[in-house]
């Protein structure tokens, strides 16, 4: 493979398009309300008609707007003939919604003006018109089952780039100009980890890709590996060429079985091209990816707990340092990123430091995807640029709580995070600010709440969570989260008192400061988020000491205090 | 090997390079309180009863996996660590079913004298009270789950030391339990050389040499004669 076979396809792809494309999601989403049944019937409906020639209808990762799958996006040739990479002409195409496999030959009469009353979406409504995809840039674009597709949108031409001009040293400037932070929660800037790494002696280094997404309500990684599976690909093997890995692992768990079989048709696919394996680009650079599942354990995304299970050992946590980046996985320096950090990785090489750093706040660079759940109008997944207020996010583009409801407060960061409540939404959305409120950015879920709901309910989901998905090696997290999550159950039951809650407060603290790994130090989070600010719904439900006021030591009635008050 | 010099409590130390603070800190003739921690095996950080606070680091460190640096301010005992062990310890108390009073290991457990020299004198929480079993299928020795802490001690001795391989961990968070290779009786178990380390290295009664409490316990028939006759004729015979 050289940079020609590279123009080559790309042509090939480019000109074998035909007059019209439609576009149908088959993500996971989609896929669960029979977006493949409207695929086939799109196509049957395509021959029937006649138009095997002028149409093509294209199975493409997720549409974004989730909660109105299938989607189906109608996109006509319209570019100029000297495109050179693949585009989606979004202000054109109708972008058709809740799409049935009944509607197929309603949708190709449209091609033929006919009209229909298909349900549509607003392609220019906030929701999509306010995005700026980069990690996002294919999803939706390309066909993720052909690494044709993905050449065509300008894919592994960054990995060229670096193979054949670049330094590793000025992929690692690269990185750390553009100011990219990890995107699976902490921020830590993905430059200075790469340069740890890259420091580091050793002849075996290894890199492994987290995609061992657990957060309830979060599905941007699956989305990503579902949609563009190579992006992911080619932002690990320029890691690998930065840092001097030859092997790379990506760690998906079992739950996610199209992200798998996506991953395995790419990665079969890379090698067949020679973009993954041996002199890579005609470079010496080997590289190799495996995939290793995981097994359902939250806890397994924590980094030291992912090397145990790469390992084939029991996923625990052990205590750092020694970080990653020192003893890693076999004991080797390795590096381990977030799905999302790495599809970051080749729009920064392509378009450069200068242009991903101008995007976003002061600290926090470039975009963030966020998956929007819960209590709100528009369900799914939206890109935005960091710094952008959270009410821009919930409530313009987001479309606000459904039925007029008014919303309560947003919960980001999983069961790690917390809840911001309503009227901190002016905040922007970066590391800071949001850590700042006691929340954290996570790795993107944003859960939605409105007035019905009771956040003594929201801490204990939590807390039931962290304690089903303790490891048990520690002893706060494992027997902590059990005695939080009891108390916040009798919370729930009327029957805590005063001093429970003082109890549970206590208990926060210990377990915070006190477990091994982030499962446990964050556990509490929740609890403390949703007492900082809603304290009094905690409050509501407390009983009176069921032994009464507490009695002198004559057994006469101590002068009543003012214990039932917060 | 560089020796580094660094403070701990207040006294100042010198200890090799490589060594860890819990090292240092015994060398030195400090004692901070361990559970999972056994001489001789490695450590794993899982008790949390040896953090320290170590100047210019925000987080409590673990004594007994965190390496010593030059110059190194440690304090290993403040009314914060203090009450944070003790709730370590009442968690612990609360998780299983600890009943000193009929335990094998009562006056020699780690957990127990931990709890007095802690000053841990009540607990706090509400009981759990599970329903674990008792592994009695071993010719030698017996497994008390209810009394276990998962302190990991047997599991290493048996890899690491022993090379067996026997003992293992199965299940998660609470639901945590030491198992016999595939979680059979440990009876049936065909790795198990019948070594006893794992039962030297429990520092609960969880796992205990059978016949050390049972066989011992004679009848003294006699006694019985006492009281009857201290009851029914008011004499204390002799």
């Amino acid at each position: 493979m050289i940079i020609d076979d590279l123009t080559e396809i790309t042509e090939k792809e480019l000109a074998s398009r035909k007059k019209f494309t439609i576009r149908c999601c088959v993500a996971a989403g989609c896929v669960s309300s029979n977006s493949v049944g409207v695929k086939e019937a799109l196509e049957r409906a395509v021959r029937d008609a006649g138009l095997e020639d002028q149409v093509e209808v294209r199975g493409v990762g997720c549409m974004k707007l989730c909660c109105q799958g299938p989607l189906v996006q109608v996109d006509e040739r319209n570019e100029s003939p000297g495109a050179t990479v693949e585009i989606r002409s979004v202000d054109t195409g109708p972008l058709y919604q809740k799409v049935t496999p009944e509607d197929a030959s309603a949708l190709i009469g449209t091609l033929q003006g006919g009209s229909s009353n298909l349900s549509q979406a607003d392609p220019k409504h906030p929701f999509f018109a306010e995005q700026l995809p980069i990690v996002l840039a294919n999803s939706g674009v390309i066909d993720p089952d052909r690494i044709e597709s993905y050449i065509a949108a300008e894919g592994y031409q960054a990995l060229h780039d670096v193979l054949r001009e670049l330094t590793p040293k000025d992929v690692l400037d690269s990185v750390l100009q553009s100011g990219l932070r990890g995107r699976g929660g902490a921020g830590y800037p993905t430059g200075l980890k790469w340069g740890t790494v890259a420091k580091t002696p050793g002849t075996q280094k290894y890199v492994i890709c987290n995609a061992d997404e657990g957060d309830p309500g979060a599905f941007m990684d699956r989305s990503v590996l579902e949609s563009d599976p190579h992006s992911v690909l080619e932002g690990m093997a320029i890691a690998g060429y930065a840092v001097g890995a030859s092997q790379g692992f990506i760690y998906v768990r079992a739950e996610y079985p199209l992200a798998i079989t996506r991953l395995q048709t790419a990665i079969k696919q890379a090698k067949q091209l020679g973009l993954l394996g041996s002199g890579i680009f005609e470079s010496p650079f080997n590289f190799n990816i495996d995939l290793r599942i995981g097994a359902g354990a939250f806890v397994c995304g924590e980094e030291t707990a992912l090397m145990a299970s790469v390992e084939g050992k029991r996923g625990t946590p052990r205590p750092r340092p020694p970080f990653p980046a020192e003893s890693g996985l076999y004991g080797c320096p390795t590096l381990i990123n977030n799905v999302e950090t790495f599809a970051n990785i080749a729009p920064i090489i392509r378009k450069g430091a200068e242009w991903f750093s101008g995007i976003g706040t002061e600290k926090s660079k470039g975009t963030k995807v966020f998956a929007l759940a819960g209590k709100i109008t528009n369900t799914g997944l939206i890109e935005v640029p960091m710094g952008t207020p959270l009410r821009k996010i919930v409530e313009l583009m987001g479309g606000g709580a459904p039925d007029g409801g008014q919303i309560k407060a947003v919960q980001t960061g999983g069961p790690s995070g917390g809840c911001i409540p309503a009227d901190a939404l002016d905040t922007p959305v970066d590391y800071e600010s949001l850590t700042q409120l006691g929340s954290i950015m996570g790795s993107g879920g944003m859960i939605v709440m409105d007035e019905t709901t009771r956040m003594v309910d929201v801490a204990r989901f939590f807390m039931e969570f962290c304690m089903d998905e303790s490891c048990g090696k520690c002893i706060p997290c494992r027997a902590g989260t059990v005695q939080m999550h009891e108390i916040l159950t009798r919370i729930l039951n009327r029957k805590a008192t005063r001093r429970d809650l003082e109890k549970l407060e206590e208990l926060c603290d210990m377990v915070r400061h006190t477990s091994l790994c982030g499962l446990g130090q964050t556990a509490p989070n929740p609890v403390i988020s949703t007492l900082r600010y809603f304290r009094n719904e905690y409050s509501e439900l407390l009983v009176e000491d069921a032994y009464g006021p507490r009695r002198n030591g004559n057994g006469q009635c101590a002068q009543p205090t003012a214990d039932s008050t917060l | 090997m560089a020796a580094k010099t660094l403070t701990i409590d207040g006294k100042q130390i010198s200890a090799d390079q490589g060594a860890t603070i819990l090292d240092a800190a015994t060398d030195a003739g400090i004692t901070i309180p361990t559970l999972c921690h056994l001489d001789g095996v490695y450590d794993v950080g899982a008790c949390r009863l040896c953090l320290v606070e170590v100047a210019g680091i925000n987080k409590l460190l673990p004594a007994c996996t965190t390496r010593v640096h030059e110059g190194m301010v440690i304090k290993t005992d403040s009314e914060r660590l203090r009450k944070y062990r003790r709730m370590t310890l009442e968690l612990l108390f609360a998780e299983r079913n600890h009943v000193c009073a009929v335990c094998v290991a009562n006056g020699h457990c780690e957990l127990q004298s931990l709890a007095y020299s802690l000053g841990m004198d009540h607990v706090r929480y509400d009981y759990r009270f599970p329903k674990w079993g008792v592994d009695n299928t071993h010719t030698l020795f017996g497994m008390d789950h209810n009394r276990c802490i998962l302190c990991m001690r047997c599991v290493r001795v048996c890899w690491h030391i022993e090379g067996a391989g026997t003992k293992n961990v199965s299940g998660r968070g609470s639901g945590s339990q030491i198992i016999s290779d595939l979680n059979q009786p440990w009876g049936t178990s065909d790795t198990c050389t019948r070594c006893g380390k794992c039962v030297m290295a429990c520092p609960t009664g969880a796992l205990f040499a059978k016949g050390a409490t049972v066989s011992e316990m004679e009848r003294d028939r006699t006694r019985l004669e006492f009281i009857v006759t201290a009851r029914e004729k008011k004499q204390w015979i002799a």
